[in-house]
């Protein structure tokens, strides 16, 4: 009995589909399934997107049979039942945490009942991973954060949060790669692009990966 | 360089392409035209490459005036067209010359008509596309719609306009009966019809009519949604996502638009019905390759 389902997303996307549950083991298995299909490089594949328990391939249903194509991924997600992980170097992430760069990093520490110190302590000693990137270029979503610290979103959302910008949301962290309205918690502000469409490495982050924020 | 003044913007004109694949395992849209068939037909008529860019005119045309001799089509969406104080055609190569000006009137059918300009529209490739994502103010002119007073630079013509054999795009009459494959809750879809509501633009519809329930719960862990997909949020109201949507959704799908009829999807305004009909994979297959016969072959 596989633990995967193999289901159509219309006529011309097939996604792979683990547990329900936001794990790296997990999370690994679909990076993996992902950098596989991608490996194979089947002519009429489209794209292919990892998230934190899926695996979407976009292809062209007049290139590409949608039955072998189910066959194939069904092949190569039972595979690999240790996936390797992500063997990357730690990327560090140099934060400033608090006043006009973090304005909820108050309401963050009254959360949790503790200094603001503590907040960013809590923040900055976890090693992160990024589950996947959605939402807007560049954007990562990274967990898990430490549960004292979890605060949910705001009921209503910020009409404009700086790019940079670092938040909290539940046990969910990231960094806004532009100027955009936004529900995260902004406890700090880093100088580092997410997102840069002009640089020869647009992206810095990447499925997979393994963070760290630094208070600067 | 050859270029089109926008004298006036119209209601939402933006440079499109088929979209911006390979990157939404980093958070990017495909984005693109939002109506991909009458986009090549117009390009192909122009003498285009398949990856020119065109402009997405949307609702309300804008008003063109050109700088040099220029060949151009405007398929799609159908509009009163006049260049200068002459009546053109829809589907078809018009020449223009230094100062003339293409001015959209009335709207007859369809919500959006693409113009291609022999050489195509010469904004730089972001991420290997040109399409305008408004949101992220990515590619396109200046990553945002077009405004009165923006000088459009057009690319070198390089060959001639294409006569191959052709039909345009059937448009839809006040709504459409959009083909699905269905998911998990696809059948609770069918035989209602939405109406699809002003709260709708590039990245997606919102209709309006009887909700949709739907069996899993409502909130799950996101993944990835193709363009055509029908979320159903909390409250029933399907969302039908469009070439702007965000890469990933965390709703319920329970069915997605057959490529086949996301040109016509593409063609829908506010206030407009959709109803959706529920397909066997076959069928999607075998009006994809309709349509592409219909543009007289090629890839999709």
């Amino acid at each position: 009995m596989s633990d995967f389902r193999v289901l159509p997303l219309g006529d011309a996307c097939l996604s792979v589909v683990f547990e329900e549950k936001i794990d790296p083991a997990i999370n690994a298995r679909c990076v993996a399934l992902a950098g596989a299909v991608e490996l194979e490089a089947r002519p009429g594949i489209r794209e292919v997107v990892p998230a934190y328990n899926t695996v979407a391939v976009y292809f062209d249903p007049l290139m590409l049979d949608r039955r072998s194509l189910a066959s194939e991924l069904e092949l190569l997600a039972a595979v690999p039942a240790n996936a390797p992980e992500y063997d990357g170097p730690l990327l560090e992430i140099p934060v400033r945490y608090g006043g006009v760069s973090g304005p909820d990093l108050p309401a963050v520490a009254d959360f949790a009942r503790c200094s603001e110190d503590d907040v960013v302590k809590l923040h900055s000693s976890v090693v992160y991973r990024v589950y996947m990137l959605g939402f807007l270029p560049g954007f990562a979503y990274l967990a898990s954060v430490d549960g004292r610290i979890a605060m949910p979103r705001l009921d209503t959302p910020r009409m404009r949060v700086q790019a940079g910008s670092v938040g909290v949301a539940g046990r969910q962290t990231g960094i806004y790669p532009c100027d955009t309205p936004g529900g995260w918690r902004i406890i700090g502000r880093t100088g580092l692009k997410t997102f840069d469409a002009a640089a020869p490495e647009p992206f810095l982050f990447k499925p997979g990966q393994r963070v760290k924020f630094v208070a600067a | 360089m050859a270029a089109l003044k926008i004298v006036r913007p119209g209601l939402l004109t933006t440079v499109q392409d088929f979209g911006r694949w390979g990157f939404q395992s980093r958070g990017v849209p495909v984005s693109g035209a939002m109506d991909g068939y009458s986009h090549r037909l117009a390009n192909m008529l122009a003498g285009n490459e398949d990856d020119a860019a065109t402009l997405e005119v949307t609702l309300l045309g804008p008003q063109i005036e050109f700088d040099s001799p220029a060949r151009f089509v405007v398929a799609g969406a159908e509009f009163k067209l006049m260049l200068d104080d002459a009546a053109v055609p829809m589907n078809a190569g018009v020449e223009a010359w230094p100062g003339s000006c293409l001015r959209f009137g009335e709207r007859m059918g369809g919500a959006r008509a693409y113009v291609a300009v022999s050489g195509g529209i010469d904004v730089p490739k972001v991420l290997n596309s040109r399409s305008t994502h408004i949101v992220s103010a990515l590619g396109g002119f200046e990553g945002r719609a077009l405004r009165a007073g923006d000088v459009v630079p057009i690319a070198a013509q390089k060959g001639p306009g294409g006569q191959k054999a052709f039909r345009a795009l059937p448009l839809p009459q006040a709504g459409a009966r959009l083909r699905v494959i269905a998911g998990a809750g696809g059948d609770r879809l069918a035989r209602k019809r939405y109406v699809i509501s002003t709260r709708s633009d590039r990245m997606g519809y919102r209709l309006e009519g009887p909700p949709v329930s739907t069996a899993v719960r409502s909130e799950m862990i996101s993944s990835a949604v193709p363009t055509g997909a029908i979320q159903v949020p909390p409250g029933g109201q399907p969302i039908l996502l469009m070439a702007d949507h965000a890469t990933v959704g965390g709703y319920p799908v329970v069915a997605a638009v057959i490529t086949a009829d996301l040109p016509l999807a593409g063609q829908l305004a506010p206030g407009d019905w959709v109803e959706f009909a529920v397909c066997s994979f076959e069928a999607a297959e075998s009006a994809l390759r309709d349509r592409l016969r219909a543009l007289g072959g090629g890839a999709w």
